[in-house]
């Protein structure tokens, strides 16, 4: 199978581990891999800030370069939302509706393509550590992936999952709430940073990396022993 | 006096950084998702109720004209007499009339947030007439002269001691923070009320079209006593509170209880039929209901929200809403406070004034997740950030996005983040932290991520 990857700009940005990752997963699982260069950008932040005719600009070029692949993979549940839940939504009524719902079929987060569509748990990776997984929203409650997530962790050898208090509890990201409503943002972090402490975790383990780079803000200000990782590099440990 | 946004935002700085209210709260609500966790597991198929309360709720909202009709009918012809508000202000001109008519000079009332909307106490109060809110927590919130706390839980942001000192302080009483003792000095001050008032009011939880019956479920006894001791009882309700049949309310009063104290069913439930009939020995000799409009009629109008006059104010989506727990129910400086507040207000009371709730909101969707009449409640924020928007674009908001989809949409462009990246956050130290940093809102309280060596996009070109 040929997988097109969206890979989200601030992953690209700042977490191109998690990129890389993602590609040695499907190259060894014998998968062609596509990477639409000229994609940066979802257009999730002007389409949340209400800015829609803005998000269809940054959207259309991606509804446009996708629509003929055969599996889009993307690597944020977020992201894999505005794509899969929202763009039907946003292109409601233009003629790109049908195109929008003809993707939507084919879009996947990166752990649900893995263990829904093609059946792969046991990737073979060795994380000797205690961790506990944090939902980010969009991945949960968007496109209801709660256990794709944990059956990959529970094929991880060595790997100790301990699940927090409140899970599926927002780590106050949110994208531009973030930064509109830091205190209540902030707040919100600091609950979710308790309640992965109090596991006795060594690592927050996320298939979301916009949620990690918010708690990992977080931990370095308060100087935390926590760390945070993205399941695909869970994923590619030895 | 500032505005709601600027009130919002102030309100949130305090309480946010309170961590006794968020203690207080916190732990408040996590009992609560454990009882009610254990009431869902009581239904034989939680899932289907939800989606029959949904589907029922549809019916009721979408043949308003009929029920109400209906309702009225039936409500008319055991000699209640049927009153209709269209804003708020003829709900309070409608109620005090009826109050002067029968020269009433106390007033009792069990809970009821539409008088909270039509700021009912305030204006009865004006006019020099008593007022005493009979449920427990309103009575101690009316103590204290602030709004409710939450929908439910009038008072959920007070401690034991926070009314033990209340108690001392306005009722001369010297009780210890026992819970019972508490109570029995409440109830000691309100059983003279119930009996020396002119008129009892209330709300109502739901009305029955086909039986013209209003249904009220409490845990305490004091909206029976509200509605069966004052001569005259008075109930004001929102349009949106009718149900089609009398066999609706099999489902609805466990769900309500479920999704708003975690209860399978609450301690009383009353269904009130009409005034006192001939032969009978108790009961008001008057019933007067008040159907508050309030523009609900305008949130029928728009096809896309409608369904938030499902809402039957149990107070679940506040229950689990992260921003809720972490601001309070009094930031919002609205009478329905967490996600469905955040929904309705702009619509109740102005888009422009009240979209700041909007934008409160990580989208988490745990409020759509939880509503036991699954209002899309996540999504209808995101339609009221792009109604307000399109109704009023903020200039920084809209360029910014721009340049934003500008820059994005051109990989020459885009490519030269990455560099121009690297450079900016060695520079960044200079300001970081500091009023001149752009990313302060973000710096204050979180370290910012860093630009990697290699991004993805290079990494791929390199590769290939």
């Amino acid at each position: 199978m040929t997988v097109t990857l969206f890979i989200p700009c601030f992953v690209d940005l700042m977490y191109p581990r998690v990129a890389i990752s993602i590609v040695e997963i499907f190259e060894k699982l014998g998968h062609k891999i596509e990477y639409p260069e000229e994609l940066t950008c979802c257009g999730q932040p002007a389409f949340n800030s209400g800015y829609w005719p803005e998000a269809r600009e940054v959207a259309l070029p991606v509804l446009q370069r996708l629509k003929n692949a055969e599996a889009v993979v993307i690597a944020s549940g977020s992201c894999g939302a505005m794509i899969k839940v929202f763009y039907p939504q946003l292109f409601a009524g233009t003629e790109h509706e049908k195109a929008a719902k003809e993707l939507s079929a084919k879009c996947y987060e990166f752990s649900d393509f893995l263990v829904t569509k093609l059946g792969v748990t046991d990737l073979g990776a060795r994380f000797p550590h205690k961790v506990t997984f944090h939902d980010g929203c969009h991945g949960l409650r968007e496109l209801g992936n709660k256990k794709p997530a944990r059956d990959l962790l529970a094929k991880v050898r060595d790997l100790e999952l301990t699940e927090m208090r409140d899970a599926e509890t927002c780590c106050g990201f949110g994208g531009t709430f973030a930064a509109k409503f830091p205190m209540i943002s902030t707040a919100m972090g600091e609950v979710k940073c308790a309640s992965a402490t109090e596991t006795g975790a060594e690592y927050i383990v996320s298939n979301d990396s916009s949620c990690l780079m918010h708690v990992q803000g977080l931990i370095d200000k308060e100087g935390r022993k926590l760390k945070t990782i993205h399941l695909a590099e869970v994923l590619t440990s030895k | 006096m500032s505005s709601p946004s600027q009130q919002f935002t102030e309100q949130a700085e305090v309480l946010t950084h309170d961590l006794r209210h968020r203690d207080i709260v916190q732990t408040a609500l996590r009992k609560y998702e454990v009882v009610r966790d254990k009431s869902r597991g009581a239904f034989q198929d939680y899932r289907s109720a939800r989606q029959a309360a949904a589907e029922t709720k549809w019916e009721a909202v979408n043949h308003l004209d009929k029920y109400l009709e209906q309702l009225t009918k039936n409500l008319e012809a055991r000699g209640t007499k049927v009153h209709w508000a269209t804003t708020g202000e003829q709900a309070r001109e409608i109620i005090l009339g009826i109050i002067r008519e029968k020269k009433a000079r106390s007033i009792v009332k069990s809970k009821a947030m539409t008088s909270e909307e039509i700021h009912l106490n305030h204006a009865l109060e004006h006019e020099g007439f008593e007022v005493v809110e009979s449920d427990l927590g309103e009575f101690i919130v009316q103590l204290r002269k602030e709004a409710p706390y939450h929908i439910v839980f009038p008072a959920m942001h007070l401690t034991r001691g926070d009314i033990k000192e209340l108690f001392n302080r306005e009722l001369k009483s010297t009780s210890s923070d026992n819970p019972e003792e508490l109570t029995m000095v409440a109830r000691r001050v309100l059983r003279q009320k119930y009996i020396h008032a002119d008129i009892g009011f209330t709300g109502a939880n739901f009305a029955i079209a086909e039986t013209g019956m209003v249904s009220i479920t409490e845990n305490e006894g004091n909206a029976r006593l509200t509605a069966a001791l004052p001569k005259t009882m008075i109930t004001l309700l929102g349009i949106e509170k009718v149900l089609p049949r009398l066999e609706d309310l099999a489902l609805f009063l466990p769900l309500l209880a479920t999704s708003g104290t975690g209860q399978a069913l609450t301690c009383y439930n009353t269904m009130y039929g009409g005034p006192r009939q001939p032969g009978e020995t108790d009961g008001p000799e008057e019933w007067h209901v008040v159907l508050l409009d309030n523009r609900r009629t305008e949130l029928l109008a728009d096809p896309e929200q409608r369904d938030a006059l499902h809402c039957i104010r149990c107070g679940a989506c506040l229950n689990v809403c992260p921003i809720f727990r972490n601001v309070g129910g009094h930031t919002y400086g609205t009478t329905y406070s967490g996600p469905i507040g955040s929904v309705i207000t702009p619509h109740l009371r102005g888009l422009q004034d009240w979209k700041h709730l909007s934008f409160s909101s990580s989208l988490c969707g745990a409020c759509s997740e939880t509503c036991p009449v699954k209002i899309d409640l996540a999504h209808h924020l995101l339609q009221n950030r792009r109604n307000a928007s399109e109704q009023k674009p903020s200039f920084w908001w809209q360029t910014g996005f721009r340049m934003f989809s500008f820059i994005f949409n051109r990989p020459a462009l885009y490519k030269l983040i990455g560099p121009l990246g690297r450079i900016g956050q060695k520079l960044h130290p200079l300001v970081k932290g500091t009023k001149l940093d752009p990313a302060y809102s973000w710096t204050k309280t979180r370290e910012a991520p860093k630009i990697a060596p290699q991004t993805f996009k290079e990494y791929w070109r390199n590769r290939s």
